[in-house]
């Protein structure tokens, strides 16, 4: 019963962090704060399917999260870089 | 309400915890007004919100089933790469001259190494 309660608070609270960040995604102002809301918007995704595992009590999940932690890391040092040097890779 | 485990009311605790600083940390990224201060809501807040709700996983999956330390390794990674990622979003807020107050003035003929553009080093 309160789990259930609690799940149905985070659930909330992550989808409106995602919601949040893509209203800073949309409005910018600068470059950096896009790669930002992006990175953050990964982070809420890792989150959001850790609580899915919780609701449904399997460990199934735990991969997927893993995943996406590791390509959101990957991705927002791969922007940050070409902002910097305007080469990923040199 | 038929007695509730104590081990369900700790779980519960931590996962509100965690959606309080992801709320946290989404309403800064929206609210504040200079680009390194946005920068400083969501990577603090939002990496300790995940890392609430992942050790309220490991604990739920410990009670409820046999539970493994699966959730540590994203735990240990997430903690690992988020100051990376700050560092290297605030070198490109420097980077394109977006910090708000200027930078401090270098000796001789020093330039900040973060605001050299690719083609100047050839």
């Amino acid at each position: 019963m309160l789990m259930t309660y609690a799940l149905y608070i985070a659930f909330g609270a992550v989808a409106l962090t995602m919601v949040l960040s893509m209203i800073r995604l949309l409005r910018g102002p600068y470059l950096g704060d896009r790669v930002l809301s992006l990175d953050t918007i990964s982070i809420n995704a890792v989150s959001l399917i850790v609580l899915y595992g919780i609701a449904k009590e399997t460990q199934m999940y735990f991969e997927a999260s893993l995943l996406i932690a590791m390509l959101g890391f990957v991705s927002t040092v791969a922007f940050a870089r070409f902002l910097l040097r305007r080469d990923v890779i040199e | 309400m038929t007695g509730t485990d104590p081990i369900e009311i700790i779980v519960a605790i931590l996962l509100i915890i965690g959606a309080l600083f992801t709320l946290v940390g989404g309403y800064g990224l929206v609210k504040l007004q200079n680009p390194m201060s946005r920068l400083h809501a969501p990577t603090k807040a939002g990496t300790l919100g995940v890392g609430s709700m992942l050790v309220a996983s490991m604990i739920y999956a410990f009670h409820h089933a046999d539970g493994s330390l699966n959730e540590l390794l994203i735990l240990v990674f997430l903690f690992a790469t988020a100051p990376v990622s700050a560092n290297f979003i605030a070198k490109v807020h420097i980077h394109r001259d977006r910090v708000g107050t200027p930078l401090p003035e270098l000796e001789g003929e020093r330039e900040w190494a973060t605001k050299v553009k690719p083609e100047d080093d050839a």
